[in-house]
């Protein structure tokens, strides 16, 4: 009887739930590999959501996340489920499960939700197979000493293959193939005895009731109307309304305002006991006075030892961000501010480009990371926005020894330098084995070198390369999907950096440096760079009353060149009764579009000239997603 | 031609009240509008129709086709005084009158010769009036010319567009250029100044095609020549073969050398420019009734189509013969949408109309840094009269002076 009954069901209400009666797992896989929609399952075999309001992937909500159908944010969800036992004793269980993404941009919002958890569903794709970002989260609930059950999913599809797969996974993580669980997101077959196998595998959480409350702060939201939304996880104790707690880190004080559980709605609670998983609400309006990984205790009776927290996850890609009208800078501060509230990842600074006017340098994890925040200021916030090329983070030492961490290339030093470091990454490619020759070729044409290889299975291999990040985070993961006709999957890691020879190319307008379109590149690739961008330029510049040159330079040297000739002739030659009105208007409309020019010395450049000059073929999630079909 | 975007026009024909400021100061014309051609010209988006695209047979309205269009056109002249007067503008006497196309001549030279009657009937004519007619060189006959002159016609505009065979097939042009100079001789004959018209930057134009163009207009002796760069309409038979790839997109760098070439050889031949793309052989053999569009002065269109403007009041009137026809059999004002300009957009206007002129426009109504800098960049001088005239750089450039002087 999966749904319990409510004389069971009484002995798992929030707050009052024996330790030895919760389970807490999350689920992990690779992108797209079918994680909210298992989830939606559970929460109609649960009855937390019923049929009339269920819809695909209930618990991504963001606009973002529907359109785009991957998830962005995890999300924890407490739902009851009836087991009976080998006695034939039935007994009730109250089960918190954790969605997370799967793009590896969001790997940290999958760390800090292993850290809530005893177990973790490993869910596989039976038609895919074991893929990059499989084998990472793993990893990491394996760090977090999870248990974990395999699972295969999508076994309603045509193409899937268990049998293959099982093996796979059982040779991965040891044990029989037996043992791996076969499952539909779609049909829902499997999911009860999946429900079932978590109650029997996943141990229960342990801890010590009588101890001084401590619990774990795994996320922190805002919301409009409530203010900051704190997601814990009790370890010792007991968290009660209207108690006053402290964060262990900042010292600060709150007031328990509400104390609840997702199920998925916010509910609240008499409290949140040991093991248990739930939301507090404090009041405060700024999440950085709730911060992830920090501890919350009583303030009357706190604990000595704060849990172990997390590491902030570090911005991996830079990009400028401006407002194409210069007026909507404040409006563009607020809503970076406002995005920060939910957003621990990403960080911003004011800077100026002669160019682009005011704006921010913005840190962001990857190219999916920034393109899902351009595209939320954009959309909710109205702002018409333009980005710069995305770059990683430089450190340039200088003959001198002066230092200087280089987050934007116009600020690049001018000078003697003696070494620049750039960010390296270890990046493990899954591919079939047919593909390994052409991601060879590929990884050695960005710097790459090969660390080791291992056969899966038969026909499946693992790669390990380490690679400079910023050869990794612009066309690379599109590359290797043309080389590999979407087969292989790209997992990678920060591992340092190492000097290399790198050199900035700037790039002139009648002379003068547009500092938008300066970059930081390989000394190997400055060439093709100038002469690509000078190209682009030229193509998009509309001619102007005078030549205008378009140099891409290295220091005072050249690389290339091109020229925006002069226009000779702009004027309507007819131009009599009928036409007036209608010159008129196209003079009014030309007005309108110099509005929205940037002038760089005489020069007048469209922002869409801007736009399409900065705008990288970068992987995205979509193009992750679409490389799955 | 797409009409423009305006708001509702009264059917009454009345004008707002701020139209009668001055009016006494303009000039007058008239425009009248022929809206039939026997082929359509694949590069032509003006309004007009081919006797096959108006065919209704048992058609009874009066105006609908070319028969009877004369009449239709004479009533909404009736109308047009009408609705002056009773929007209290003052009745002028109209100094101007061109007629229009299409092709004109292809109505008979009576009808052509009743429609100006009714202009004379109804505001009277000044005795130095000047009256055009456009013509097709291959739809005018000896004594069609005369009986038009007879009629009180003063000069006519051909359509010669080029010199060149290949140059007229690619612009669909059906009349044979020999017999052009008989046509010129002929209006000359009959009492009538003589215009032609020029098209430049065909696609397949040499600069040599060109230049034997202009020396076979100047050939001609005409009393004024104009010069059109070659515009690419949507909509029209070019465009299409031109976004297929059939043909390629005139150049702007072509274009300005072919302006270029214009200027210098009309001058050459003692025909001097006084409006971008108009060249006189005297003052006296410019074209009044356009140099009053330029000047913003008053007039009225009559026709399908026409665009009029009195007084800051720009109108223009529903494009199809039939319709048009259908509202003044019903005594209805014929106007699609009209347009009551404000402050700016008359200041726009007066500027990029001004600026085409020789005259120039006046220094003392423009910034002085704008000025200053226009002169610096060599597209316009200083005249002693201190008024801003464009140069030869300026005239090709005249949409980034007016983007500089606005
Ligand atoms: N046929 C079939 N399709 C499934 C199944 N489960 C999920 N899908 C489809 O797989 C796609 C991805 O499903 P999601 O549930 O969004 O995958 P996810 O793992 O949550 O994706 P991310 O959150 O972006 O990592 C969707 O189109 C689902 O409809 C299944 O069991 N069978
Ligand atoms: C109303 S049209 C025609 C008069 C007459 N139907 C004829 O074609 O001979 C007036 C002039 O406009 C010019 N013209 C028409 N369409 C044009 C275009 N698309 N580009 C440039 N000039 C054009 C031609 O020179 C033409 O003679
Ligand atoms: S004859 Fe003149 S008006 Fe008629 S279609 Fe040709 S260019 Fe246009
Ligand atoms: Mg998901």
């Amino acid at each position: 009887m999966p749904i319990p009954s409510p004389a069971l069901a009484a002995g798992i209400q929030p707050a009052a739930t024996a330790p030895h009666l919760l389970r807490n797992f999350c689920i992990i896989a690779h992108i797209d590999h079918g994680k909210s929609t298992l989830a939606d399952r559970m929460l109609q075999l649960t009855g937390v959501v019923d049929s009339r309001a269920m819809r695909a992937q209930y618990l991504d909500r963001m606009d973002i996340e529907r359109e785009r159908g991957i998830t962005i944010k995890s999300q924890a969800v407490r739902m009851p489920w009836g087991v009976t036992g080998d006695d034939g004793v039935e007994s009730a269980y109250a089960l918190n499960m954790i969605d997370t993404p799967g793009h590896v941009d969001f790997t940290y919002e999958v760390s800090r939700s292993l850290a809530a958890c005893e177990g973790a569903v490993l869910l596989v794709d039976a038609a895919q197979g074991i893929e990059a970002q499989t084998l990472a989260n793993l990893y990491l609930a394996l760090e977090n000493d999870l248990t974990i059950i395999p699972v295969l999913n999508k076994i309603d599809l045509p193409a899937a293959q268990p049998e293959k797969y099982a093996e796979e996974l059982a040779n991965l993580i040891g044990g029989d193939p037996e043992d791996c669980l076969r499952v539909s997101g779609k049909t829902g077959a499997g999911v009860v005895e999946l429900l079932d196998r978590i109650v029997a595998d996943i141990p229960a959480p342990t801890g010590d009731p009588t101890a001084p409350a401590r619990a774990m702060i795994f996320d922190s939201v805002y919301d409009t109307y409530r203010g900051v939304v704190t997601y814990v996880r009790v370890v010792d104790g007991q968290l009660s309304p209207r108690e006053r707690i402290l964060m262990m880190s900042t010292r600060a004080t709150h007031e328990l305002l509400e104390i609840g559980v997702s199920a998925p709605e916010p509910t609240p609670t008499r409290g949140l006991g040991v093991g248990e998983v739930g939301y507090l609400i404090t009041g405060v309006k700024d999440v950085r006075q709730s911060r992830v990984g920090d501890t919350v205790t009583n303030a009357h009776k706190p604990a000595s030892d704060e849990l172990g927290g997390y590491r902030d996850p570090k911005p991996m890609v830079f990009s400028g961000l401006y407002p194409i009208d210069g007026s909507d800078y404040p409006v563009l501060r607020d809503a970076l501010d406002r995005l920060k509230l939910n957003d621990a990842a990403l960080v911003y600074e004011p800077e100026t480009s002669a160019a682009l006017g005011f704006g921010f340098r913005c840190g962001f994890l990857g190219l999916l990371h920034l393109e899902i925040v351009r595209e939320r200021l954009e959309r909710e916030f109205t702002l018409d926005l333009i980005s710069t090329a995305p770059n990683v983070v430089y450190d340039v030492t200088m003959e001198d020894g002066t230092e200087h961490v280089v987050t934007n290339p116009s600020e690049y030093p001018a000078g003697k330098i003696r070494e620049v470091r750039e960010p390296v990454v270890r990046a493990t490619i899954l591919t079939p084995n047919e593909f390994v020759g052409g991601i060879m070729e590929l990884c050695q044409s960005r710097r790459g070198a090969l660390q080791g290889m291992d056969y899966l299975s038969e026909d499946r291999v693992e790669m390990r390369y380490t690679l400079p990040l910023a050869e990794i985070v612009f066309d690379f993961f599109d590359q290797l999907k043309s080389k590999t006709r979407g087969y292989a999957s790209l997992d990678y890691e920060t591992t340092g950096d190492a000097p290399a020879d790198l050199v900035k190319v700037d790039i002139l307008l009648q002379g003068e440096t547009v500092d938008a379109f300066s970059a930081i590149v390989h000394k190997d690739k400055a060439y093709s760079y100038g002469v690509m961008m000078a190209g682009k330029l030229k193509d998009l510049i509309p001619r102007q009353q005078f030549e205008v040159p378009i140099q891409a330079a290295v220091g005072s040297r050249i690389i290339a060149r091109e020229t925006v000739r002069a226009m000779r002739k702009d004027v309507l030659a007819k131009c009599y009764g009928g036409d007036i009105s209608r010159k008129r208007k196209l003079l009014e409309k030309q007005k309108e579009g110099k509005k929205r020019m940037k002038t760089i010395g005489r020069v007048d450049v469209p922002q869409e000239a801007f736009i399409a000059a900065l705008s990288s073929d970068a992987p995205t999630g979509k193009d992750a997603k679409d490389a799955k079909r | 031609m797409r009409l423009p975007d305006g708001e509702d026009a009264p059917s009454d024909g009345t004008l707002p009240s701020a139209v009668v400021q001055g009016a006494a100061e303009r000039a007058f014309g008239v425009y009248l509008h022929v809206p039939f051609c026997a082929v359509r010209c694949g590069y032509c988006d003006f309004n007009t129709y081919t006797a096959l695209e108006l065919a209704r047979p048992g058609e009874q309205l009066v105006g609908a086709s070319q028969d009877t269009y004369a009449q239709a056109a004479c009533a909404e002249i009736a109308f047009a005084d009408a609705a002056l007067r009773a929007s209290g503008v003052p009745r002028r006497t109209v100094e101007t009158v061109f007629v229009g196309g299409g092709t004109p001549t292809l109505l008979p030279a009576a009808d052509l010769a009743a429609m100006l009657q009714a202009v004379r009937d109804t505001w009277g004519l000044t005795p130095d009036a000047e009256v055009t007619t456009e013509a097709n060189p291959d739809s005018v006959t000896p004594d069609a010319l005369r009986a038009l002159a007879r009629a009180g016609f003063t000069r006519i505009s051909f359509g010669m567009q080029s010199a060149v065979p290949h140059v007229l097939a690619t612009l669909d042009r059906t009349h044979d250029p020999e017999r052009v100079p008989d046509a010129v001789r002929w209006a000359r004959e009959a009492g009538l100044g003589v215009s032609v018209d020029l098209i430049y930057g065909t696609p397949g134009e040499s600069l040599a095609d060109w230049a034997t163009s202009l020396a076979a207009a100047v050939a001609l002796e005409p009393d004024h020549v104009s010069a059109y760069a070659l515009t690419v309409e949507e909509g029209t038979a070019l465009h299409r073969r031109v976004a297929r790839g059939e043909l390629p997109a005139p150049t702007d760098d072509d274009e300005a050398a072919k302006y270029e070439l214009a200027d210098a050889v009309l001058a050459g031949a003692g025909y001097d420019w006084y409006e971008i793309s108009n060249w006189a052989r005297t003052p006296a053999d410019r074209c009044r009734h356009n140099v009053a569009y330029w000047r913003n002065q008053d007039w009225w269109g009559i026709g399908p189509g026409a665009h009029s403007h009195v007084g800051g009041t720009r109108w223009w009137n529903i494009k199809h013969p039939r319709a048009y026809a259908a509202r003044i059999a019903a005594g209805v004002s014929p106007a699609a949408a009209r347009e009551v300009l404000d402050g700016e957009a008359r200041l726009l206007e007066d500027v990029l109309l001004g600026t085409r002129l020789v005259e120039g426009y006046p220094v003392s109504a423009l910034s002085r840094q704008a000025v200053e800098g226009l002169v610096a960049d060599g597209l316009a001088v200083r005249t002693d009269a201190d008024r801003l005239v464009l140069t030869l750089r300026g005239r090709l450039l005249a949409d980034t002076v007016v983007h500089r002087l606005t």
